[in-house]
């Protein structure tokens, strides 16, 4: 016990060097000093716009504008996504975080668990304008069931089936309604000799990858964890949904072998936005990148991604980005007039062109887009068709066990393999195993 | 150190009274090399040491992210994670392992072709010519390109599609063209080639310096006596080198054995499994999956392993040297 205490005393004065050293302090400024007792908020923003820079650009006059309002300081600072688990996660562990984060809505409950965040409980939930303000679906993301969140959503995000306008009238295919229907319309537009392909797929992203592992297996009201949190990724649904997906590859041969290497969602959609493909899943923020790859609004329409005929009609996992405040932040009541700011109609009125993203409060339009149609799929999708990703403290485990899984076995059959259901259901038992070994 | 030199300087002129200011001040004498040596010993111990210490802590705690908040009062986990990494039939323990024989063949395969190629330009670039300074400096590009530049490159040089090493194959006829070079079974071959690509420098540079030390008059009495270059090469270069190159294989060996930036910057996040090097594995394991305790259990065997295969080396070696 004396030794636990020694080691743990060295390796936090180690650990505070070392952090200190990586200049993890900037929350130190926010404690009181300053002038007249005037208050700092530090605050992490993930990345949401085309470039760091440009993140600054778009939150700055916002931000100025809360500090005219209450006199309280943000202090900002802009982080990547490669970098945003490991910064929070080194937050955790050194005490030395900022007020207010931004996370990945799909990482709340693994968040949750490790018990670093201010739970939203009455009377915080008060301060931010209470539950009701938030779509319901949106407000779920936040934390585990039956728990008070440890988060609360901030931008809203959700799939959406993208497809080229001019290609569908010249095959005189209708926008596809059905999984079925959306496989036919991919073969009769994939002209390998033309090097055009009916769909482009993230194939080589293991968060996109996992994304869709959870999505079909819903259409086949599949879980992926039990009542008790337990995974259960070999259910005969769950292996389905994986194959069907998988499928677009190996069995329909309407995507390009190639998009296994495709490491993230950017590669797939400037293929959309290139022409090369006539198809492409995406979340809604992708307008801005199509756009700047040369497609011009107009020429692109959305449907919800379809489910197959029978199955249930999920279209998407409920995405986005949610709003934590550190547990030990010095300034709780500074913290929560900040998110109740940053949640009002009028910043997420603001916000939302920028950063293409979905209201997350009940009755707000999407302003992202000016076709009206596009933004009532991707609405009704979000509002309705989509599920959250499992509200388990394993949910981080589950998307990188199944996400690499699905990369290997799209690798297997890029490189001319192939997968059968057996091969599936090993994979995800090997993932499962993971899970149930590292909790 | 310029506190030594001061002092020593003046001492030839004055040496008595030097000396006797010493001798007057014993706890000065007898304190000034721990003082000096001091923010070494302290740098040592934040940088290397302790985090060592603390990492196999870790190893016997469970610190997942139920309490990396409050980490010092992880609960104990015994040999625990020591037993999860170890057991090969579950899919931790496999996992480790598959990682673990990646590893060896892509360590032995890149050392040895980073040997040969290094010793090959160094032999070759010993004979004076025109341009021979040239030649050498482009040979230690590798060696100077920040590690982070020469990887991204290759990766963009290894896209299936637009990278130029399918293209260059394809125009001679070598492949059509299609070959996927960072996912699937040719993840390895990438991997050494770029990870050998950056370290067979090193090599030449070393070997290049140790054969400047070899004595000119060696060589010139062996080809009067009709040795070839070969017989030359086995029996003055190679064994004159014998030093160089024991300290070099083994420094190679270490640094290919835990490579990280080469799998992190080529492959991302998503590593293939034929590319899937250990460091790079317990990286995943603590960071993906929040599971501390496991990766730094993972860590200390990577760490007993490394020490055991340097010791039996250094055993070997060196009852061989004395042999010779």
């Amino acid at each position: 016990m004396r030794l636990r205490s020694l080691v743990a005393a060295v390796a936090a004065t180690a650990l505070g060097i070392s952090l200190a050293a990586c200049g993890g302090g900037d929350s130190d400024d926010s404690s009181g000093g300053g002038s007249g007792g005037d208050q700092t908020l530090t605050y992490w923003a993930s990345n949401q716009g085309t470039s760091l820079d440009n993140d600054k650009e778009v939150l700055s006059p916002v931000l100025e504008k809360f500090t005219k309002d209450t006199g309280i300081k943000v202090n900002l600072e802009v982080i990547g996504w490669n970098d945003l688990q490991t910064r929070i996660q080194t937050a955790i562990t050194s005490g030395q975080a900022p007020d207010v984060v931004n996370i990945g809505n799909t990482w709340a409950a693994s968040l949750q668990a490790t018990d670093a965040f201010l739970p939203f409980d009455g009377d915080a939930m008060k301060a931010i304008g209470g539950k009701d303000k938030f779509v319901p679906t949106a407000l779920a993301t936040g934390g585990k069931e039956g728990t008070d969140p440890t988060s609360v959503p901030l931008y809203g995000l959700a799939y959406g089936l993208y497809y080229n306008k001019a290609m569908f009238a010249a095959a005189g295919l209708q926008p596809p309604k059905t999984w079925e229907e959306m496989v036919a319309a991919a073969k009769k537009l994939t002209v390998p000799a033309k090097n055009q392909w009916g769909m482009a797929l993230a194939a080589g992203s293991y968060t996109e990858n996992v994304h869709f592992a959870f999505i079909n297996a819903a259409q086949n009201k599949a879980d992926w964890f039990n009542a008790d949190g337990k995974p259960t990724f070999t259910g005969d649904g769950n292996v389905q949904g994986v194959l069907r997906y998988l499928d677009l590859m190996q069995k329909d041969k309407v995507a390009n072998p190639s998009n296994a290497q495709y490491d993230n969602g950017t590669k797939s959609v400037n293929d959309f936005a290139t022409k090369k493909v006539a198809m492409v899943i995406n979340q809604n923020n992708a307008d801005s990148s199509i756009v700047a790859n040369g497609m011009k609004a107009g020429e692109y329409g959305v449907v919800p991604f379809p489910a197959p005929a029978g199955g249930e009609q999920v279209a998407s996992h409920v995405a986005g980005i949610n709003l934590s405040i550190f547990k030990n932040t010095k300034h709780k009541d500074a913290a929560l007039k900040f998110v109740n700011y940053m949640t009002s109609a009028e910043t997420q009125t603001t916000l939302g062109k920028p950063f293409a993203s979905l209201p997350v409060l009940k009755d707000a339009k999407p302003v992202f887009t000016t076709d009206e149609a596009e933004a009532a799929v991707f609405q009704d999708v979000y509002n309705t068709k989509s599920k959250p990703l499992p509200l388990v403290p394993a949910e981080d485990q589950y998307e990188s066990t199944v996400g690499k899984a699905m990369n290997a076995m799209f690798a297997k059959i890029a490189t001319g393999g192939t997968v059968t259901a057996d091969d599936v259901k090993a994979a995800l038992k090997t993932a499962e195993d993971q899970v149930a070994a590292s909790s | 150190m310029s506190v030594a030199t001061e002092t020593a300087a003046p001492a030839p002129a004055k040496p008595a009274r030097n000396r006797s200011r010493l001798e007057h001040r014993p706890g000065l004498n007898r304190w000034l090399p721990y003082a000096l040596l001091a923010p070494a010993v302290l740098l040592e111990l934040f940088i290397h040491i302790i985090p060592m210490l603390v990492g196999i802590w870790m190893s016997f705690v469970k610190l997942t992210k139920f309490f990396i908040a409050n980490w010092s009062a992880a609960p104990s986990a015994g040999l625990g994670n020591y037993k999860v990494a170890l057991d090969f039939n579950n899919a931790v323990g496999e996992g480790l392992l598959k990682s673990f024989g990646v590893t060896v063949a892509f360590s032995l395969i890149t050392v040895a072709f980073s040997w040969v190629l290094g010793m090959a330009a160094a032999v070759a670039l010993q004979p004076e010519f025109r341009g021979r300074g040239l030649v050498r400096t482009l040979f230690l590009v590798p060696y100077a390109l920040p590690a982070y530049a020469g990887i991204l490159t290759w990766n963009f040089m290894l896209q299936r599609d637009t990278g130029a090493v399918n293209h260059v194959l394809e125009q001679l006829h070598l492949s059509d063209g299609d070959t996927f070079w960072l996912i699937g079974g040719n993840a390895l071959i990438s991997l050494i080639t770029v990870a050998g690509w950056k370290l067979w420098t090193f090599a030449f540079l070393t070997l290049m310096a140790g054969m400047q030390s070899i004595p000119r008059d060696l060589y010139e009495a062996a080809s009067v006596d009709g040795a070839g270059n070969i017989r030359q090469w086995r029996n003055i270069t190679l064994p004159s080198l014998r030093p160089v190159n024991l300290v070099l294989v083994l420094v190679l060996f270490l640094w290919t054995f835990s490579d990280f930036n080469t799998p992190y910057v080529l492959f991302g996040t998503a590593q293939p499994p034929a590319g899937d090097l250990i460091t790079f594995h317990i990286y995943n394991a603590s960071f993906l999956t929040w599971n501390f305790g496991t990766g730094a259990a993972m860590s200390v065997l990577l760490l007993i392993f490394l020490m055991i295969v340097t010791g039996a080396y250094l055993l070997v070696t060196g009852r061989r040297s004395r042999r010779a």
